[in-house]
């Protein structure tokens, strides 16, 4: 019974690679891409639901303390099946149009998605390891997904190499932390006297592969490529699930393992969360293309949460994890109304030039661009709003003023690429003449429960900041 | 009455979900005027029953739960002295502005009036709110809808201006967004059990006393915010460009409420908040707030482009407001307060009127016109009234708060100068010039253009949107006590408060060692020294004098 118990502890874990197994057998037995779509959308929502309804259940550690179960990682888990769950039914309309449509997508998604579930849930550094390749690994096929894409092809290769170097630079950092501490286990490592050379060597390269999961400047090179090439709800996917994946673990391993190095890495990701934001707001003022633009805004937003990260408190983990939600919730959004008017005209349907004058055609299309698209700049009353204003208050509570000055005026100046498009879409007059289709009910449906979500936790963000104010971050 | 509050500020909002589901322009527009007109009628039970003995507290409180999750971060919002009339002033613009652009805008209807029914409620949610986390969210929610007026409905260089004007505002007030963190902490750990708080009540308490250097920081962030969104001198660069680009409706809100959002937040947070640094900053901001008047005026002189004229001269007339508000006392910041009103009303008024001739003419050259006068005689009554109320002639409205002021300002101890009153004057004198001297070249003069000739009065609708607004230039020209009495005794308060808070924070700050900078822009070590100068040197002076007076006289005594 105890084992049985053990197992309800990762129950959407066990969902997900079941429905991963479920789907790729269905697609070589009986080759119905639609079928595959509805299962993996029922497994995924059922995951979602044994992960919200985990967050109000207990915390502990489970199957030898490899694993860590409810409070961060439920939320994690939270995180990483909304992101699925709303990607795959994205996904679906989007590759019909641009007929790319295969049952392949939606295994691959589910498996990276086990990836990300374990990752989120891990409390040993092989684990994390484990997480870590079983993401990426699908996340580098997925990104190569349009076989006959030159950039989609070279999007995949340059994932691959450079994902595969940082796998290399995690691993190295994983044994020498071993070395110097005896254990994987992110308890034991914080509890380590041995802090000498090979302790910190194995901390910054731990660093460096976590810093190019969420790239971070100057670990980001990938990520407007790889944005760019992938097919545009895969991006979502990409952009939002495993990136919230691998900071609810960055979380894990600071809070867990390295809680008495503070004061030593603090700097380090202060420095680098400086780097991230003016780098990759900088660079996303002169991106023609939307996505190029969204993923260096992504980069820059992981430069946001870093402040909290730097901050190391339980109030900024506690942020960073609303933030993290936020972003989820703007970013499917935003990719969604990408994907959909990106599928008028088959890929690359992308510059910003294109968008003219298309606000005002299908409205509620581009009203829910409006609303994620402010809400990325922070302003209320979106959810965006909130985030970053807990991340940045939790930061000054910690004196770590001139960051956040750094902050708010890198995000004073993403406005005016947000703006950018929102001016083509609404102030010019249409210049490419198309005219769109109605996008399906489902679709729609996805995309405004995405828009009122973000609407909702900017004016009433309390349920979940009590939520995330009771879990304990800090060594538990 | 908390309730009526309430409705006033959300029945905009109603409105504009209301107008999702409205498909024919017509009734777009009688919807939208039907809603505007509701709640300014509403509003007025909120005016009568207003107390205008009570100060230090708001009327209508509503106080709602914390929201922020552990934060005490709370819906307040109500009225006291110092925004009832701008409170007012906006719910009685909003039906005026929605019959001005009734034949104007005939694209996208539907969106062109939710926009302004949000930003009427933001303008609304900003002068009620008393927390200063609420006031920062009605404020941006005024923004969007702003940057959405600019940019659609706007003039040829429309996007340009409205990308500038919501950059350059957001950019302040980001700033102004850290500073206001801190002050949370700061005002939690002091006066709220250590729980982060912006509630007015509390962050203006004597018990919460900032330290000079945090206050003076913190006072430049806020300041530069609402220098931004005033906008006083050298951060005005995006108000002409805005305004001008801006259609009809979107210049009047932006001149009759928006600026003043940027002047509000001075009475009530940045002077309240951080009363030393106001007081030692004021000279600076007086110096400012003479440059806008003057420099405002004379750019003004030099336009081609009526609208563009009259945008510089609300930087001109808002110039005063800064002057009146930094010379603390009471003449003075009433005066402010009443000139923010007539601003409103005035330069409101002048937009609506030039968007009437745009109408016609589809040009605001002043060149273009010129003997309008005789096809439009209706609009020339109009356009004097306005005309001479910005001027400020006595009897109408302009005169009473620029008279107010320069009163004020001349006897303020804070300031300690008649320079300030004496320059600013000089900006009434070039107003005079400026805009007579547009008004004669548009309206009066042979008819040079053949166009001009063809041009048609205004219609029924544009006198009656007009004439309360003429009726209230006279009104409050005539008898300007049925309005000031609403602030007075909040604004003697307020600023009583401000003087004993920043005294008590000054001693408490005398004990402390401060940066040199701090000490010199205080007066905080020097004024000690010499303090202590008299108690030591003095007295024994005059002790010697009196014992020899004594000495002298007790020989005397004994001589005789």
């Amino acid at each position: 019974m105890e084992s049985a118990n053990e197992l309800l502890t990762i129950l959407p874990l066990i969902i997900i690679g079941a429905a991963g197994l479920i789907v790729m057998m269905l697609d070589a037995f009986t080759g119905s891409v639609r079928m595959a779509y509805y299962v993996t959308v029922f497994f995924s929502g059922a995951a979602l639901v044994a992960a919200f309804s985990s967050l109000f259940g207990p915390t502990g550690e489970a199957f030898h303390s490899v694993i860590v179960y409810g409070g961060t990682s439920a939320f994690g888990m939270v995180l990483v099946m909304t992101g699925t769950l709303f990607s795959v039914i994205l996904t679906r309309d989007y590759l019909e149009k641009t007929g790319t449509h295969i049952a392949e997508v939606y295994s691959m998604i589910l498996f990276a998605s086990f990836g990300m579930l374990l990752l989120v849930a891990s409390n040993n550094l092989l684990t994390v390891f484990l997480g870590i390749e079983t993401m990426s690994i699908s996340l580098y096929v997925l990104a190569g997904l349009v076989r006959d894409r030159k950039q989609g092809v070279e999007a995949a290769l340059k994932y691959f190499l450079l994902g595969a170097f940082a796998t290399g630079f995690l691993l190295y950092g994983i044994a020498l932390l071993y070395g110097a501490s005896g254990s994987t286990f992110l308890v034991e490592i914080a509890a380590t006297e041995n802090k000498g050379m090979i302790y910190w060597a194995g901390v910054g390269l731990l660093l460096v592969g976590f810093f190019f999961k969420v790239s971070a400047v100057p670990f980001h090179m990938w990520t407007p490529d790889v944005y760019q090439g992938a097919p545009t709800t895969i991006t979502a996917f990409m952009a939002t699930a495993s990136k919230a994946a691998a900071f609810v673990a960055f979380i894990l391993v600071l809070s867990r393992a390295l809680p008495e190095a503070r004061d030593g890495w603090g700097d380090v990701i202060w420095l680098f969360a400086i780097f991230t934001m003016v780098v990759g707001n900088i660079l996303a003022l002169v991106q023609d293309n939307v996505k190029r633009m969204l993923a260096y805004s992504s980069i820059a937003h992981a430069g946001y949460i870093m402040i909290g990260l730097a901050a190391g408190t339980a109030a900024a983990y506690g942020a960073v994890l609303f933030y993290l939600f936020a972003y989820t919730l703007m970013n499917i959004g935003a990719f969604g109304v990408v994907a959909y008017y990106e599928w008028h005209k088959g890929y690359d349907f992308t510059d910003v030039k294109n968008y003219s004058g298309l606000g005002f055609q299908q409205p509620v299309m581009g009203v829910l661009m409006a609303v994620f698209l402010f809400s990325m700049v922070g302003i209320p009353p979106f959810a965006g709003f909130i985030g970053k204003y807990r991340v940045f208050a939790a930061a000054v509570d910690e004196g770590l003023i001139s960051l956040v000055v750094v902050g708010v005026l890198a995000s004073a100046a993403s406005v005016y690429y947000y703006l950018r498009v929102l001016v083509q879409l609404y102030m010019k007059e249409n210049e490419t003449g198309i005219t769109l289709t109605r996008p399906g009910t489902v679709y729609t449906a996805a995309l405004l429960l995405m828009g009122l979500l973000t609407l909702y936790f900017g004016v009433n963000p309390g349920v979940l900041t009590d939520l995330l104010g009771s879990f304990k971050y800090v060594g538990y | 009455m908390e309730l009526l509050l309430n409705i006033v500020i959300y029945l905009p909002l109603f409105g504009a979900l209301l107008l999702l589901f409205i498909r024919r322009d017509g009734w777009v527009r009688w919807t939208s005027f039907f809603i505007t007109t509701a709640t300014f009628l509403l509003s007025l039970p909120l005016l009568f029953q207003f107390d205008i003995s009570i100060t230090g507290t708001a009327q209508y409180l509503t106080v709602g739960e914390p929201f922020l999750g552990d934060w005490d971060v709370k819906y307040i919002v109500g009225l006291d002295g110092l925004s009832m009339l701008l409170f007012m002033l906006t719910t009685f613009m909003a039906p005026i502005v929605v019959l001005s652009s009734w034949s104007s805008i005939t694209k996208h209807v539907a969106g062109f009036y939710s926009m302004l029914l949000i930003l009427q409620t933001g303008s609304l949610g900003v002068f009620a709110a008393l927390d200063l986390f609420m006031f920062y969210i009605f404020f941006e929610l005024t923004q969007i809808p702003m940057f959405f007026l600019i940019g659609i409905w706007g003039g040829e260089d429309r996007i340009y201006a409205t990308v500038k004007f919501f950059i350059y505002t957001l950019v302040g007030w980001l700033l102004m967004l850290v500073a206001l963190i801190y002050v949370g902490y700061a005002a939690g750990n002091m006066v709220n059990d250590g729980v982060f708080t912006t509630d007015w009540r509390l962050i203006t308490s004597p018990e919460f006393q900032l330290g000079l250097v945090e206050q003076t920081w913190l006072f430049l962030a806020f300041g530069f915010a609402f220098c931004i969104k005033i906008p006083i001198f050298p951060f005005h660069s995006w108000l002409p460009l805005a305004h001008t680009e801006a259609p009809t409706a979107g210049s009047v809100v932006l001149a009759a409420i928006a600026l003043k959002m940027g002047t509000y937040a001075v009475l009530r947070y940045l002077i309240p908040l951080f009363p030393n640094a106001a007081i030692a900053f004021a000279p600076m901001f007086a110096v400012l707030g003479v440059i806008g008047i003057i420099y405002g005026a004379l750019v003004a002189m030099v336009q081609k482009d009526v609208k563009k004229l009259v945008a510089y001269s609300s930087i001109s007339h808002l110039g005063f407001v800064v002057l009146g508000m930094f010379a603390f006392n009471t003449t003075a910041a009433q005066g402010a307060i009443i000139q923010m009103v007539n601003h409103g009303l005035s330069t409101g008024a002048l937009f609506i009127i030039v968007g009437m001739l745009y109408e016609r003419r589809h040009s605001r050259l002043i060149a273009d016109f010129g003997g309008v006068a005789k096809m439009m005689p209706v609009l020339t009554v109009m356009f004097m009234i306005a005309t001479l109320a910005s001027i400020g002639l006595p009897g109408l409205n302009g005169f009473v708060g620029e008279f107010l002021i320069l009163v004020g300002t001349f006897n303020s101890g804070v300031l300690g100068s008649y320079w300030y009153a004496v320059l600013a004057a000089l900006g009434v004198i070039l107003a005079a010039g400026y805009m007579l001297w547009m008004f004669q070249r548009v309206m009066f003069g042979p008819v040079t253009h053949d166009e001009n000739k063809k041009l048609t009065d205004i219609n029924a609708r544009e006198i009656a949107l007009l004439v309360p607004i003429m009726i209230f230039i006279v009104w409050i020209g005539i008898r300007p006590t049925d309005f000031t009495r609403y602030s007075e005794a909040q604004v003697m308060w307020m600023l009583e408060d401000t003087q004993t808070r920043a005294e008590g924070i000054a001693q408490n700050a005398a004990s402390e060692k401060l940066p040199v900078w701090a000490e010199r822009l205080y007066d905080v070590t020097p004024q000690l020294a010499l303090e202590t100068d008299k108690l030591t040197e003095k007295p024994i002076n005059i002790d010697q004098t009196r014992i020899e007076e004594f000495e002298y006289e007790s020989t005397m005594n004994r001589e005789h």
